[in-house]
């Protein structure tokens, strides 16, 4: 019997120290971490980039090149599905990740041809991110225009 | 205190995209288009650009700045060529990002072979 709210705290401690940590947790600080970290390398190529005499916006685009170029070639090396098993969102949210979501499937269905494999299925997920981006942006171009 | 911001900024969007993936039954592919529509809503309402100055790469290399940059591009269209610019102003504002992915993508689906 559990008469006391003492050994009732005492009880729960003990559960909360030998069961697993729930997976949501650990999931959203693995996230949180790698995500975060990708962002870092992001700053500090801009940096970097802003050092050299770029603007900042040049800069930028250097950044989204390379960080998209270093995500397409550890997904052709076959680490980036790696990362992404283990850091779920923290590699997918990021720029890193939609470069992986084009690679991906054009190396899977390179066995389609190169229409309509590797062409084709590039844009999986990429193309509905480019529709939804591209027609959201006009409706936004549109209401910009008329107030 | 410049790399703490980031990484804090960057490090929340990335887990609110975890958690949406545990909590609901979205896939990647919509958290994706998720996040880039949040990120040209947000910019629009003129709530991301705050984010942005303070949290630089954390607010942009997550796919909410994509969306960001489309928000800019089409707006900034709009300013320059009236009604015209709400069309080409996200594409080109996008443009250095697409165009990187697909010519990458295409080279290293040529070059390498799936694993396992």
């Amino acid at each position: 019997m559990l008469s006391s709210n003492r050994e009732k705290k005492q009880y729960q401690q003990l559960v909360e120290q030998k069961s697993p940590k729930t997976p949501l947790f650990r999931n959203m600080v693995v996230a949180f971490i790698v995500g975060g970290l990708i962002c870092i390398l992001g700053q500090i190529l801009i940096n970097y980039f802003i050092d050299r005499g770029m603007n900042l916006q040049d800069a930028r685009g250097a950044e989204t090149v390379i960080l998209v170029f270093l995500a397409a070639l550890f997904t052709g090396l076959g680490w980036y599905d790696r990362l992404g098993e283990f850091a779920g969102a923290g590699s997918i949210v990021p720029i890193t990740g939609f470069a992986n979501s084009i690679v991906s499937p054009a190396m899977e269905f390179k066995r389609e041809g190169y229409v309509l494999g590797v062409g084709a299925r590039m844009f999986t997920v990429a193309g509905p991110v480019l529709v939804y981006g591209t027609v959201i942006s006009f409706f936004v171009g549109v209401i910009t225009w008329l107030f | 205190m410049e790399y703490l911001k980031v990484f804090i900024v960057g490090g929340s969007i990335c887990m609110i995209g975890q958690l949406l993936m545990d909590k609901t039954k979205l896939l990647p592919a919509h958290i994706l288009v998720l996040f880039v529509c949040s990120g040209v809503v947000l910019t629009a309402l003129g709530v991301y650009e705050p984010l942005v100055e303070m949290g630089g790469a954390g607010a942009t290399v997550p796919l909410p700045g994509f969306g960001y940059a489309l928000a800019k591009g089409v707006m900034k269209g709009v300013e320059e060529a009236g009604l015209i610019g709400a069309f080409s102003g996200a594409l080109e504002a996008s443009s250095l990002g697409i165009g990187a992915a697909v010519i990458f993508g295409f080279i290293m689906a040529v070059l390498f072979n799936p694993k396992g």
